[in-house]
């Protein structure tokens, strides 16, 4: 899940309704895009949050979404306008191209 | 915590209920011994440090050193340790630069994440439920009350700020600006132009 992560890789961010704390914007939740850019790798705020050490740390995913993609015809921009969220790789999959 | 009379008192007439819940809360965490005093004054200190005049000096040098301008988008934490900017390893720092393309406007929508570490504590209006709504979904019309009517043909990059990295916008460097020194130059840099939510000053 998510390990294979490269820049330029189109993946849906995963649409779980979880409890606990978590870095995942509601609005880009079931929402496809592209990495533009590996951070690197941080603690897991999911385990932090909660009393965990954050180990393994988790890969951090700059993600492009259209605004378009995000918020349909309530977007009033051009359609090329973006969104770009930091996502941890454990809430991507990758989109397979058919 | 009976007889604690050492503690300030929490209620207090002139203070409002934001105030008194993070005082409540940071000698709740003071008492149960998660933190001490000292590691928050040092936080809250250290955030205090830095001033926008500190992005601004960041932001002339880009404008005026190509070399370091590239460095600076692709590997911000080592750039900015060029002019002595040691930032904490608390966050990571990115910065997105704006272009005659593409404008760039910074928000956190789940909580207030901001690059303290050189511009020092946000202003309130970033940290309020209406910009952090507002900035992602329609972008256009807060840039526009803010005094910014981004031109028809440029696309807008709103970037939100969710986890460990903290972004700080390069603005354009203003026409009429040639020769300028790299003081003069900081003078124009706002801290509003380092959110997206302006462009700099003319000179």
């Amino acid at each position: 899940m998510g390990l294979g992560i490269a820049e330029g890789d189109r993946v849906t961010v995963r649409a779980d309704e979880v409890a606990h704390h978590h870095r995942t914007p509601w609005f880009v939740k079931g929402k496809s895009g592209i990495v533009r850019r590996v951070h690197g790798a941080f603690p897991n705020p999911e385990s932090r949050a909660h009393g965990g050490t954050g180990m393994p740390e988790r890969r951090l995913c700059q993600v492009e979404f259209r605004q378009s993609d995000l918020w349909g015809r309530e977007y009033c921009g051009r359609p090329d306008d973006v969104l770009l969220a930091d996502i941890f790789e454990q809430w991507l999959e990758p989109v397979r191209r058919g | 915590m009976s007889g604690d009379d050492h503690h300030p008192p929490l209620l207090h007439a002139d203070r409002s209920v934001r105030a008194t819940r993070v005082l409540a809360i940071r000698q709740l965490l003071i008492d149960k011994g998660v933190v001490t005093a000292a590691e928050v004054d040092d936080v809250v200190a250290r955030s205090r440090a830095r001033t926008p005049a500190d992005g601004a000096k960041v932001v002339a040098r880009a404008w005026t050193d190509d070399a370091f301008r590239g460095r600076l988008l692709s590997d911000a934490r080592a750039a900015v340790g060029e002019l002595d900017y040691r930032l904490s390893h608390d966050a990571e720092l990115a910065v997105v630069e704006n272009t005659a393309e593409v404008h760039h406007l910074v928000v956190c929508t789940l909580c207030s994440c901001y690059p303290t570490s050189l511009l020092g504590p946000p202003p309130d209006w970033y940290k309020s439920f209406a910009y952090r709504q507002r900035a992602v979904i329609e972008p256009r019309a807060v840039l526009r009350e803010f005094g910014l009517e981004l031109p028809a043909a440029m696309g807008l990059s709103v970037v939100d700020s969710t986890a460990d990295v903290r972004y700080l916008v390069l603005p354009r460097r203003p026409s009429g600006t040639e020769g300028m020194s790299q003081d003069d130059l900081a003078g124009l840099v706002t801290r509003d132009s380092m959110i997206g939510v302006a462009e700099a000053a003319s000179p």
